[in-house]
């Protein structure tokens, strides 16, 4: 039978397919060998974080008896069938929910303050001098490390339960997040601009408001809506050390037991994030589309 | 300078008065804008009592209590072991954890991948269904698993996975979708099916981005890790807010050292293991 396609003699296709069995041999043990370190890894961890597989899936009906113990109101009905009953304490929610909206947003606006001054030193191409970049640096980087619960908790014991240390906590967080990203678009710009202000003998703060700032700002901007959408998240939770917001109410509910209550607060979190969410990346897409179109 | 040719300023002004006049609506929208949020933040600072004397007492007792920290000390070389092996079971939660939400994703990536998924309502349901797990914080997640598997490291695993679950489906599709279609076409052209046709097609062009958001992940869930034990999911976040609940603050600063340098360690490692993956080209996340 002719085949349409045209055949090597084999004497030189056998040379070619050793080669590429060598080939694919080799790379198939360099992936055998990474799967190898991947699985003892896996192991290691497992028992360091008293993984057991039989106790997920013994346990595993208790997660979704658990879940739809939430979707269950105390007198046994669907949390649907009364919803007057289910968002019983709807007043009391949307207040603390308004809270920690306006957590988020002045944790975010005070954080995004501070990373805007700490940016221009912390940019290797424009930073006045070497120590301070590191200055900066190193200062952005603690702040962003240490978890925001943590400062939380610390600041909880200064300054008393409620939102006020959520606030500064989750502001201390954004420094060290957006120092580190704006940095990191001043070291992208284009340097021209800043050496033209330079060169008509303006100052280093002239240079930067007006060299390399309108190159920035759209990026700034959208980069602190991205925060605030994180922030609105986590704020959700800081109530659980104490610092104010919709989480205080939340950890009671699950800690006591007041399934519908949980159910009722975690799908108004997940409605207002996901409003939240939507609302920011349409702004975020018209301001980088508008930046794009020039 | 003394003899710089004068600027006729208003000739230029008269010249090109598209650079100075105009954009005066965009102008006072970003103004008002500005002001607004201005506004709104001084309103908040005031309600939270960013104004009043809760903040500057506070702050001198906040001095106090840094104060209190310094320097950094276990205690005991008993604590300091503890601490490490708690900082291990840290690493290890956000290791599984991180590992078991890739392997899960990577189906669901799929699933909520438009040029793949070509069913809208499927497409549809599983962007939904990620985005909702996205938006309940790794902690709820902790309280939830807490009260599934009992207090422990393993719940902070499942709570990790849960959560990531979400960031990774929503990554891995959107570097699915942005995928070349072209080797895809070569092997349905071949006579290969549409699962061969991810798999030989899809699969090799975004392994390397996957990889690479996965290791960047594995670092923030580290640091993720590290709070999840404060209800009571496991690893060294238990130890700290007991330290920090119980004034202990020597130990607390200790263990914040700890978490700082291990979250450094990993951060190196995870660098150098993308770097190997994609070069040194910025994660998209």
């Amino acid at each position: 039978m002719a085949s349409p396609i045209v055949q090597l003699p084999e004497v030189q296709l056998r040379p070619l397919l050793v080669s590429y069995d060598a080939a694919i041999r080799a790379r198939r043990l360099q992936s055998l060998l990474v799967l190898a370190c991947i699985v003892a890894a896996v192991m290691l961890s497992s028992i360091s974080a008293e993984v057991s597989l039989p106790k997920l899936f013994g346990n595993i009906g208790n997660f979704t008896s658990y879940i739809g113990r939430l979707f269950h109101l105390d007198s046994g009905g669907l949390v649907f069938t009364d919803p007057v009953e289910w968002y019983w304490g709807i007043a009391r929610w949307l207040r603390l929910l308004g809270e920690t909206l306006l957590m988020a947003y002045v944790g975010t606006a005070l954080g995004t303050i501070g990373a805007f001054f700490l940016c221009f030193l912390g940019a290797a191409n424009v930073a006045p001098r070497p120590w301070a970049r590191l200055v900066a640096r190193r200062f952005c980087e603690l702040c962003r490390t240490v978890p925001e619960l943590v400062f939380a908790l610390m600041f909880v014991i200064a300054f008393g339960l409620g939102p006020l240390p959520g606030v500064l906590a989750m502001a201390i967080h954004t420094v060290g997040a957006l120092g580190k990203l704006f940095a990191e678009v001043v070291e992208n710009i284009d340097m021209k601009p800043v050496e033209g202000v330079s060169a008509t003998g303006a100052s280093w703060q002239a240079a930067m408001r007006f060299g390399a700032l309108p190159q920035t700002l759209s990026n700034f901007v959208s980069y602190a809506l991205l925060r605030f959408e994180i922030n609105v998240r986590s704020a959700t939770v800081l109530g659980f050390v104490g610092a104010g917001g919709i989480g205080m109410d939340l950890i009671e509910a699950i800690r006591k037991f007041y399934y519908s209550d949980v159910s009722a607060i975690i799908v108004l979190i997940i409605i207002t994030v996901s409003v939240i969410d939507t609302a920011t990346s349409y702004v975020r897409h018209r301001l980088i589309g508008g930046e794009e179109r020039h | 300078m003394a003899n710089r040719p004068s600027v006729d300023l208003a000739a230029i002004r008269g010249r090109h008065p598209h650079h100075f006049g105009a954009s005066g609506r965009e102008r006072r929208l970003t103004l008002a804008l500005g002001a607004g949020g201005l506004l709104l933040l001084l309103i908040g600072m005031g309600v939270f009592g960013f104004f009043g004397s809760t903040f500057w007492l506070g702050l001198g007792k906040l001095g106090e209590v840094v104060g209190l920290m310094i320097p950094p000390n276990p205690g005991s070389w008993n604590r300091a072991g503890l601490f490490a092996m708690s900082l291990v079971e840290t690493i290890a939660i956000s290791f599984l954890g991180t590992l078991g939400a890739a392997i899960l994703a990577v189906p669901l990536g799929l699933l909520a991948a438009n040029n793949v998924t070509t069913a809208k309502v499927l497409h549809f349901f599983a962007r939904r269904s990620l985005d909702t797990i996205r938006s309940v914080d790794i902690l709820i997640w902790a309280l939830i698993w807490v009260n599934v598997v009992g207090l422990g490291p393993f719940a902070g695993v499942l709570a990790i996975m849960t959560s990531d679950m979400g960031n990774f489906g929503k990554l891995f599709s959107e570097a699915i979708e942005a995928a070349d279609r072209r080797p895809v076409e070569g092997i349905v052209s071949t006579g290969g099916g549409r699962i061969l046709g991810i798999r030989f097609g899809i699969l090799p062009e975004v392994f390397p981005v996957l990889a690479s958001q996965v290791l960047y992940f594995f670092e923030s869930n580290t640091r993720s890790a590290t709070i999840i034990g404060i209800v009571g999911a496991g690893g060294i976040g238990l130890h700290l807010a007991e330290a920090i609940r119980t004034l202990e603050l020597q130990q607390a600063s200790f263990l914040i050292l700890m978490i700082l340098v291990a979250v450094a360690a990993i951060d190196i490692v995870s660098n150098q293991l993308r770097f190997a993956l994609i070069g040194r080209r910025s994660v998209v996340v």
